[in-house]
């Protein structure tokens, strides 16, 4: 589902969507709508083996690797955070592994979403950018491993 | 800021806590995590800022002005919480951390002594983890066992079972006086009276029961009772532990250091008398002093109006929170305190969470570390509020509204 754009790119939209928001109500809205338009994970997804650890409610994340291209789905009992993951999917999925792990992702600082949600909060979407970023790791290393073999 | 149907004028009491007069997320701040910990009147900021500036010292040996000061300040609010719990002797109150660090005292040193293997500990369904798992450790570590006293539907322990459970193997009960997460307030005289029928010592944890009831611990006739003062407007890190004498007096000791000892030679070490022996080393001194105004604010305030106050709040919240569809507030006990914890259908309460900060409301959500009692109702968590003396009307019914309009978001 590449859609051709480049992180950066993807990520300067969504601070241009936030910026058009006078309030918190309105961006919390938009991302609440966000989360309520996550496709629905699998419930075979649903395995403690799939949670991501540091976040307060549960999060699941699954990953494919399709074509050089990282894929994410995800899902989560808490709409904001759904909004949320959703967001970082918009922003990380149908990437290569290296532009994965190069992304900085400044844009969760521009829409004042690490300072807004409180630390514990904060700290679960850290977590789920760690996650993000694990797997483009492995597949990373799983395609050298291959190369490497033939 | 109205005068409620009681003895609490709500404007003169905010006007002491500085903090509420702050903005949270551009709107007032409406302060409804009274259990977790209750906001600070001026009166205990400035007698932590007076003993930093007028007489900080080391308490108890010191033969100097300013350590002679601090020693009558600390003292005197053992005065201060020997009266706040009835207490019969001020030998009797032990100062501690909190009620976590008291309760995993008795833990380690009536409960090493006392408890072997095939005897049995009691405990509820509703306790904090503070109250399991000491008694856990204790358990795995003596071959003793762990029972449980169950809770039904709307939230009271089973009292019926609890009889049932008692036996000669029952060596402690150890109970919630008010549970954090429900509000339910047990009926720990019948529990206290039927352990020591039975033979059994009993250690009440009083961290939610303190804030709002009227303590008598002759009355209650408890061995153990444990509490925290920043529950009680006071500082973090100071709990009181009150003991029976005669049961503290046979305690072997806590920890081990300068303050607690009365000689120390390399052979032999004898031991300081009540209650300094169970408090090894610097206290937390200026949190202690200043203790002492926290528990004045509730002496003047009054604890009769204190909770006649608090339950007026707990009765138009809980109906006006009834009123939202889908709304199910968990611990429907014919007792409470001002504890108030529900669910809605179809919505986390992380996001009720969120979304009621981002209208300056502060309420907690998640297990309130009870997880085995949030098993029992199915459930992984609640959103709470609860309710302290600077409460107002106005405030419950900006929870209802904030409430109903994150609903709207979220469905």
């Amino acid at each position: 589902m590449s859609t051709g754009k480049t992180i950066q790119e993807t990520e300067q939209e969504i601070v241009e969507a936030f910026s058009l928001f006078d309030s918190w109500d309105d961006k919390y809205e938009y991302i609440i709508d966000l989360g309520k338009r996550l496709p629905v994970l699998d419930a075979v997804h649903k395995t403690d083996a799939n949670k991501v650890r540091g976040c307060q409610s549960a999060v699941w994340l699954v990953a494919s690797y399709e074509d050089g291209l990282v894929h994410f789905k995800a899902d989560s009992d808490a709409m904001i955070v759904k909004g949320l993951v959703s967001m970082l999917i918009t922003v990380l999925s149908g990437h290569t592994p290296d532009e994965i792990l190069g992304a900085k992702l400044g844009f969760m600082e521009e829409i004042g979403m690490m300072k807004h949600l409180a630390q514990t909060r904060s700290n679960g979407l850290l977590a789920m950018v760690k996650q993000m970023k694990h797997f483009a790791l492995a597949f990373k290393m799983k395609n050298q491993l291959n190369h490497d073999g033939n | 800021m109205s005068t409620n149907a009681n003895n609490i004028n709500t404007g003169i009491i905010r006007s002491q806590f500085p903090i509420l007069q702050r903005m949270v997320k551009d709107k007032p701040l409406v302060y409804l995590d009274n259990a977790a910990t209750t906001q600070k009147p001026q009166a205990v900021i400035d007698a932590l800022v007076s003993y930093y500036t007028t007489c900080n010292a080391n308490i108890h040996r010191g033969i100097h002005t300013l350590a002679e000061e601090a020693t009558a300040a600390f003292e005197a609010t053992r005065d201060a919480a020997q009266v706040f719990i009835n207490a019969p002797s001020r030998e009797e109150v032990i100062f501690t951390k909190g009620t976590t660090e008291g309760i995993n005292l008795v833990a380690a040193t009536w409960g090493r002594k006392e408890i072997s293997a095939g005897d049995e500990i009691i405990i509820s369904a509703m306790e904090h983890h503070s109250n399991i798992v000491p008694w856990q450790v204790l358990c795995e570590e003596k071959g003793a066992q762990l029972k449980v006293i169950p809770v039904n539907e709307i939230g009271e322990l089973d009292m019926e079972v609890f009889h049932q459970l008692l036996s000669e193997k029952t060596k402690l009960v150890a109970v919630v006086h008010v549970s954090n997460a429900l509000g339910t307030i047990n009926p720990v005289k019948e529990i206290i009276t039927a352990a020591h029928a039975a033979g059994a010592k009993v250690l009440i944890d009083g961290a939610q029961s303190a804030p709002h009831l009227d303590i008598d611990v002759q009355a209650l006739d408890c061995d153990f009772f444990v509490c925290s003062a920043h529950k009680l407007y006071g500082p973090t890190g100071v709990g009181v532990l009150y003991g029976k004498k005669a049961i503290l007096e046979a305690m072997p000791v806590f920890q081990g250091g300068g303050e607690m000892i009365s000689e120390v030679t390399f052979e032999k070490t004898t031991y300081n008398e009540l209650p300094y022996k169970y408090e090894a080393g610097t206290p937390n001194i200026a949190d202690v002093i200043a203790f002492k105004a926290a528990l004045d604010f509730i002496a003047v305030t009054g604890k009769q109006n204190i909770a006649q106050h608090e339950q007026v709040l707990l009765e138009a919240a809980t109906r006006q929170l009834e009123e939202i569809d889908g709304l199910h507030i968990i611990g429907r006990a014919k007792n409470k305190a001002s504890v108030i914890s529900f669910v809605i259908d179809g919505v986390h309460p992380q996001d009720i969470g969120i979304l009621l900060d981002n209208q300056g409301i502060a309420l907690r959500t998640g297990h309130h570390c009870t997880q085995p009692l949030m098993a029992c109702f199915g459930i992984p968590g609640t959103s709470r509020a609860s309710f302290a003396v600077y409460n107002t009307l106005e405030e419950t019914e900006k929870l209802t509204a904030g409430l109903r309009k994150a609903i709207k978001m979220l469905l």
